[in-house]
């Protein structure tokens, strides 16, 4: 069977630099993919790419087979995507912007109210179900978009930074949630938090100025110096061909 | 089609979500009651109808629809949840028809709000009351096309400034198109554009509507007018977006 994400050639470039250069990849059922690089390393773009927001300039991806390119609205149906800063409608109720996506998703009913229900459940919401997102702090609005990318339980997730902003307990919820839906999706998260890669990815790949630099479990990254700070450090600044 | 009805219900909820209805509605219904009653000289003229009423529409939405479209996708950039609507599994004509669809309604029931005038003109004589309801239909389609306009210059810059002024100017280029001032200039040095200023005017197709006559060319016009920039809107949505 063919990987649920396999990103082939992606390369994107904006006036004057490339953002995104010749990156391929896939992802597995079952693999957590973290994705790491220093800010403007190209990370976003990838994912915006892979969502099929950016278009590349060169190059596809396929999300369950699907071309984001060719077939769009296919590949999204498959997707959950947290896009970065996990942007909501501020004036929207919590309950009535996840039920707008669901909608929009083409569930109605009861159903739509069973999925709703479930991904505040999933992403402890049920509390504030009624509130406007606008009054929520930063990692209550942070989980809304992530009840967003759950709530038609997609077997390819792509999260940009999921834990940003949130409290060492609400952190420690997101990781648990990641592994325990492991192993039934392909999932792509990206992160600044070293640590969690060890703890939650069973696989990193490491971005600098557009190009993969490595692409290895965190096991064997680790091995490779005193830390994975160290690693990342030598290996984005330059210092350490690959 | 479902989907683009899911957008659009989702629009008109936060229309009323935030303060922009309450001031959108009551600045419309202030500035169109008193230039009806002022300039237009309502009860001066002895005459049950709404002919000063619907005289000030095209002039009043030049200023108040590209209000309303100017936030339309730049709001949308500014808090980042384009990226978030277009990675929703929607085809992206949906996204712009529904968000167009959103704005007509509620221009609907801004437009529907005046109904005082509809009721004092009936009060005070017996108006013909088709006339009335074929104004308020050219009323509507007059606010489509500049919200279909306006709309697509909102997708085109994410300063919701330069997004109003452009729509602003654009409107105004295709309402004073028929005017005389435009015509006679241009008839006694440009004959040729004369005519085709005339048949872009918005001002010169709402008029038959004031009137009573709902023609099948001017539903046409403003049908296609609409079309053709909505078109505009998602292939510039399409270039744009991740700017």
């Amino acid at each position: 069977m063919a990987a649920l994400i396999e990103i082939e050639r992606l390369t994107k470039r904006f006036a004057g630099f490339t953002a995104v250069d010749d990156v391929s990849f896939s992802v597995e059922r079952g693999e957590v993919l973290g994705f790491l690089g220093p800010n403007g390393a190209g990370k976003s773009t990838t994912m915006r790419m892979l969502a099929g927001f950016t278009p590349p300039t060169a190059g596809t991806a396929r999300i369950c087979g699907a071309d984001v390119v060719e077939q769009p609205v296919e590949a999204k149906r498959s997707l959950g995507f947290l896009p970065e800063g996990a942007p909501t409608y501020p004036e929207m109720t919590v309950a009535g912007f996840l039920a707008f996506t669901g909608r929009i998703r083409g569930y109605r009913g009861s159903e739509l109210a069973d999925r709703t229900a479930h991904a505040m459940a999933l992403t402890q919401l049920d509390g504030i179900r009624l509130q406007p997102i606008e009054t929520l702090s930063k990692g209550f609005k942070r989980r809304v978009g992530l009840a967003q990318a759950l709530l038609h339980d997609p077997p390819v997730l792509v999260l940009d930074e999921p834990t940003d902003g949130l409290d060492p307990n609400q952190k420690h919820e997101v990781r648990e949630l990641i592994r325990r839906m492991a192993p039934e999706k392909a999932i792509v998260i990206s992160t600044h938090i070293l640590e969690e890669v060890g703890a939650v990815c069973t696989r990193a790949i490491i971005i600098a100025r557009g190009k993969v630099v490595v692409d290895a479990p965190p096991s064997v990254l680790e091995e490779r110096g005193s830390s994975l700070d160290d690693v990342f450090r030598r290996l984005t600044l330059g210092q350490e061909a690959t | 089609m479902r989907a683009a009805l899911t957008v659009a219900r989702r629009e008109l909820a936060g229309y009323f979500a935030t303060p922009v209805a309450t001031v959108f509605i009551v600045i419309f219904l202030v500035l169109a009651g008193a230039l009806t009653f002022t300039l237009g000289n309502f009860f001066g003229r002895g005459q049950a109808d709404l002919v000063p009423f619907f005289s000030f529409i095209p002039w009043l939405f030049l200023f108040l629809v590209p209000a309303l479209t100017m936030r339309l996708w730049a709001e949308e950039r500014r808090l980042g949840t384009i990226e978030l609507l277009l990675t929703l599994p929607l085809p992206q004509w949906a996204a712009v028809l529904g968000k167009f669809l959103a704005a007509w309604a509620f221009c609907g029931i801004a437009l529907a709000l005046t109904f005082p005038l509809w009721i004092t003109v009936n009060i005070l004589g017996s108006p013909d009351n088709g006339v009335i309801l074929s104004g308020y239909v050219g009323c509507l389609l007059v606010a489509g096309a500049y919200l279909a306009l306006g709309a697509a210059v909102s997708a085109l810059t994410r300063n919701q400034v330069i997004a109003f002024v452009i729509a602003v100017a654009l409107c105004f280029l295709f309402a004073a198109a028929g005017s005389p001032v435009v015509t006679e200039f241009l008839d006694t040095r440009l004959p040729v554009l004369a005519e085709i200023a005339r048949n872009l005017s918005v001002a010169d197709r709402f008029g038959g509507f004031t009137r009573g006559i709902i023609a099948a060319r001017d539903l046409i016009w403003f049908a296609s007018f609409i079309g053709f920039f909505l078109f505009v809107n998602a292939v510039v949505l399409d270039h744009r977006k991740a700017d």
